[in-house]
């Protein structure tokens, strides 16, 4: 992150997903990101970090306990903070999950849906390992040369209702989404914090985006 | 296996063993050679771009100590690629404990043979992709085959076709197929056994135990193999057998491992 100003990454730590891995990453490029686990710590971060592993409704459910939710969304809703929500931190991000019976934040119009009934059969399941992505639009991907590939995890993935929202599928047979935009609501699939390169460079653009739109008239450069 | 699209290539994973605080190298399950600290081996396998990493602590179990977490913690903050571990494993408290520490995986194998309903209780936990089930299957000079755990020192009485089957059933996402026999030999992977298995079981197979070359990789997906892995050609290197990190490039792998379609 070259310019703009000194900000904090917040990493929302509700007992799942890897906080300790996304710190690491940040760590590596230079970027100061801390652990927010207390409802207090959400205003005090430029742009929100949500991860997630597991089970959609252990996850869902977890996260509404945490006390998280309504700071969140009152950063990201209405401050209009950035957000990128990790795996199923992306997919709790929709309305709900064929995976389970709770309903999820609804920030994002969509749903999440099994894998299973419409991958190549090749594709053993959960999918799991590097895959190149298929950018549709900007906003989530990074620039660079060399086409990108992540790693991904999952049984289940996101369909949006609105097809703008989606940033880049991956290809396993059929198209199935890789990354989602909406606003400034971020989301991947893939784990970036544990995708080399790509994962850094993708962490690099968010961060500086989120440094670019913290500071302050930035938007009359 | 390969035809998914054109966006996958079958992963290459380092399959590294921990003897307490070093990392070794086995035959057979046996004759342990001391390669150096995990940490620095870590962190040259995270430059090379390694796919992903399992480490597996094999005294673990035996000695009945709890995971290595400060090691573990240390090795995780060096490794931005997934990370898997095993040994010693018993509790979901445990999991939870190194799932936070950075690790996308565990690798269950003792206690998932003498308790499946472990794996059960585990992946309904923490999500079948969480769990691998290290199958660790030993062929006599006869070709009849066996289940081993704790090591490959205590047999099972299943055998390796229905204990896979039975593993994947109970939800772990994975299986990590290791031939006893084949470790550390250089002969390549036991492809009937992966075969076998394979076709047996809907989940992804990684097959370990007997790599020599990326040639080796090709052979074991082309029997169904999922994703490979290895240890000794990645960190022996030459006749003498000397300790060097190496992995493939990403234009070896592409060639070994085709991408489909692209």
């Amino acid at each position: 992150v070259a310019s703009g100003p000194e900000i904090v990454i917040g990493v929302l730590d509700y007992g799942v997903g890897n906080v300790a891995s996304m710190l690491s990453m940040f760590r590596r490029i230079g970027v100061s990101a801390s652990r927010v686990s207390r409802p207090d710590q959400v205003a005090e971060a430029a742009a929100l970090v949500l991860p997630g592993v597991g089970a959609f409704d252990d996850v869902v459910t977890r996260f509404r306990a945490s006390g998280l939710l309504e700071p969140l969304r009152e950063r990201v809703i209405e401050d209009g903070v950035s957000l990128l929500g990790i795996c199923v931190g992306m997919q709790m991000l929709t309305e709900a999950s064929e995976e389970g019976a709770e309903p999820g934040l609804g920030w994002v119009p969509g749903r999440v849906t099994a894998l299973a009934s419409r991958v190549d059969p090749a594709l053993r399941l959960p999918a799991m390992g590097w895959f190149y992505v298929d950018q549709l639009r900007g906003g989530v991907l990074p620039v660079m040369e060399e086409r990108q590939r992540y790693y991904f995890v999952h049984s289940y993935a996101v369909d949006c209702h609105d097809p703008a929202d989606v940033a880049a599928t991956v290809d396993y047979g059929s198209p199935v989404t890789a990354a989602i935009r909406r606003g400034t609501i971020c989301g991947t699939q893939f784990h970036p914090e544990k995708s080399h390169r790509f994962g850094v460079a993708l962490l690099s653009a968010f961060a500086a985006e989120a440094a670019s739109m913290s500071q302050p008239g930035a938007v009359d450069d | 296996m390969t035809e998914v699209g054109s966006s996958f290539r079958a992963r290459v994973i380092p399959c590294l063993l921990l003897d307490g605080f070093g990392l070794v190298k086995t035959v057979r399950f046996k004759e342990r050679t001391y390669l150096g600290d995990p940490v620095n081996t870590v962190r040259i396998f995270n430059e090379k771009g390694a796919d992903e990493l399992v480490l597996l602590d094999i005294n673990a179990s035996r000695a009945h100590d709890e995971p290595n977490y400060d090691l573990l913690a240390e090795i995780a903050s060096e490794a931005f690629m997934p990370l898997g571990y095993g040994g010693g494993i018993r509790t979901l408290d445990q999991i939870r404990k190194i799932l936070g520490l950075g690790y996308e995986k565990v690798v269950l194998n003792t206690h998932a043979g003498r308790n499946p309903d472990f794996v059960s209780e585990a992946a309904a936990v923490f999500g079948r992709s969480t769990i691998v089930v290290a199958v660790d299957v030993f062929r006599s000079r006869f070709g009849a085959t066996e289940v081993r755990v704790l090591s490959g020192t205590q047999k099972l009485a299943q055998d390796p076709v229905s204990y896979a089957t039975d593993m994947a059933r109970r939800g772990a996402g994975e299986l990590l197929v290791t031939s006893i026999d084949r470790e550390g030999t250089f002969k390549g992977y036991d492809l009937g056994l992966i075969s076998t298995i394979s076709s047996a079981v809907s989940v992804p197979v990684v097959a370990n135990g007997g790599a020599s070359s990326v040639r080796d990789f090709t052979s074991a997906i082309a029997a169904g193999a999922t994703a490979t892995a290895a240890a000794s050609m990645f960190v022996f290197n030459g006749r003498h057998r000397a300790v060097l990190i190496t992995y493939p490039s990403e234009a070896q792998l592409s060639a070994a491992i085709a991408v489909a379609g692209s």
